[in-house]
């Protein structure tokens, strides 16, 4: 199985308002507001940590949700904000120089 | 945004502030509110250490200006630093000190928006207006670089006396050029209370022109329909944002509630920022002031309307009264007087009135006379 590593954009701005992330795209001035459980993703995307582990560590332990429907929400939320150039994907580890 | 600001609003975070890193700047705008000299900037260290105050307050949208940002040479630097902590930044320059390799830099640094201000497509009026010769063809470059760069671009067009026919041809401009156009029709007094650049605000005709034009004004119906007199909801609005979810701090480590409201309310020098924003005295009366706390904006029709700014109010003296330059706007969008415009022609017998017209017309005249070949 393929594993998908996401690391935080650093041209990206974000700041923690609460449990909530504001987040705002350098490439398109597009402003997110992330949710507690997006939070704690984009919290733990350092670029070396697998989303599925991100999910089941810091997910799927602490809500009552299955792996598989985490995940696929969590790949979800990942394509969304790599589109917009916040976050960086790849299916290996990120060096801190590529993201 | 809206709601993010309501949540910051309800939890005390300064979601937004302005920091001037000088007032020195190469230009000399004859409408600008700043003294030029330096009276003891902040330091770069001084600057880091606040940005991480900021930053730790939970300070999301950053405007770094002046005063000439460029002219600090650990202007990168500091950049540098606030995007490590992950600002949201906009920058105001006068763009004249930006090489393409700086442009470059600014797109790697992930700047939100450049904002440059433009006051006439034509270089005799811009020029004159900032006192810098070759500024206006200088600054046009710098947007063409940050553009090319990909960089949004604001082009701020203060209207006033001098330039008051070339908004069209400034927007023309921002078309080309691919920028934002921003029109802002108001000359505020200098921060240290002198009125005297007031006299370059132009007549309440232009301003009715501006605030009808479609094509600046957009929704021309809703902004200028006929006021309301506020509700119950309303009287317990809040004026605008100043205090509340945004402060300004002055290249000395001065805060106040706004760049456009002088109130001196700490010094990070002095006070840990945080604690200057939650304890402040000066910030927390700012906060406590409602629009039924204002004797006469209370009572008038355009008071749920009005796009009163408490700094002006203040510099006019009483942040609880009126702001006459903006309730001369309420005029010229809906020809509908204030309670204070109201007061202020019961006040005066009609001789001053005359003269005020009078007066008006003079000042127009003598620089555009200067500034604009007959044609």
């Amino acid at each position: 199985m393929t594993r998908l590593y996401v690391a935080r954009n650093t041209s990206a701005a974000a700041r923690a308002l609460g449990e909530e992330t504001m987040v705002m795209s350098a490439a398109d001035s597009t402003l997110f507001t992330l949710n507690e459980v997006a939070s704690i993703i984009w919290e733990a995307a350092d670029g070396v940590t697998p989303l599925d582990e991100i999910v089941a560590d810091k997910i799927c332990a602490h809500y009552d949700v299955t792996p598989e429907v985490a995940l696929k929400d969590a790949e979800a939320l990942v394509n969304g904000l790599a589109e917009h150039g916040i976050l960086v994907l790849s299916d290996q580890p990120l060096a801190a120089s590529c993201r | 945004m809206q709601e993010m600001a309501a949540r910051a609003l309800e939890r005390n975070i300064p979601l937004s502030v302005q920091l001037d890193l000088t007032y020195r700047c190469n230009e000399r705008c004859i409408h600008c509110y700043l003294d030029h000299e330096d009276h003891g900037e902040m330091s770069t260290a001084e600057i880091k250490d606040l940005l991480d105050q900021m930053a730790a307050a939970g300070v999301f949208f950053l405007t770094l200006s002046g005063g000439e940002i460029f002219l600090r040479r650990d202007f990168f630097e500091i950049l540098e630093h606030a995007r490590a902590r992950t600002f949201c930044i906009k920058l105001k320059t006068n763009g004249i000190m930006i090489r393409e390799a700086d442009a470059a830099r600014l797109r790697d640094l992930g700047v939100e928006s450049v904002q440059i201000s433009i006051y006439s497509h034509r270089p005799e009026i811009h020029d004159a207006i900032t006192e810098a010769r070759g500024s206006l063809q200088r600054s046009i470059h710098a947007i063409r670089l940050l553009r090319e760069q990909g960089i949004h671009v604001d082009m701020a067009n203060v209207l006033m006396t001098h330039n008051a026919r070339d908004y069209d041809g400034v927007k023309a401009l921002a078309v080309e050029l691919g920028a934002q156009f921003l029109l802002d029709p108001t000359v505020t007094p200098m921060m240290d209370g002198d009125r005297s650049i007031l006299k370059l605000n132009v007549d309440e005709a232009k301003l009715r022109e501006v605030f009808h034009d479609e094509s600046i004004a957009g929704n021309v119906e809703e902004l200028c329909a006929p006021p309301h007199r506020p509700g119950e909801e309303d009287l317990d609005s809040l004026p605008c944002s100043a205090g509340h979810t945004a402060c300004y701090v002055s290249p000395y480590g001065d805060v106040y509630p706004c760049v456009q409201f002088p109130l001196p309310s700490g010094n990070v020098r002095r006070t840990k920022f945080i604690d200057i924003w939650r304890h402040s005295p000066q910030l927390n009366e700012v906060r406590s002031i409602r629009l039924r706390d204002m004797p006469s904006c209370s009572q008038c029709i355009h008071g749920a309307t009005c796009t009163r700014c408490p700094g002006l109010a203040y510099l006019e003296g009483n942040m609880r009264g009126p702001s006459s330059q903006d309730c001369e706007k309420s005029y010229a969008r809906t020809g509908v007087p204030s309670e204070n415009l109201k007061k202020r022609k019961a006040a005066r017998p009609l001789v001053q009135l005359v003269q005020i017209q009078g007066l008006q017309h003079g000042l127009n005249e003598r620089p555009l006379r200067d500034l604009h070949p007959a044609q």
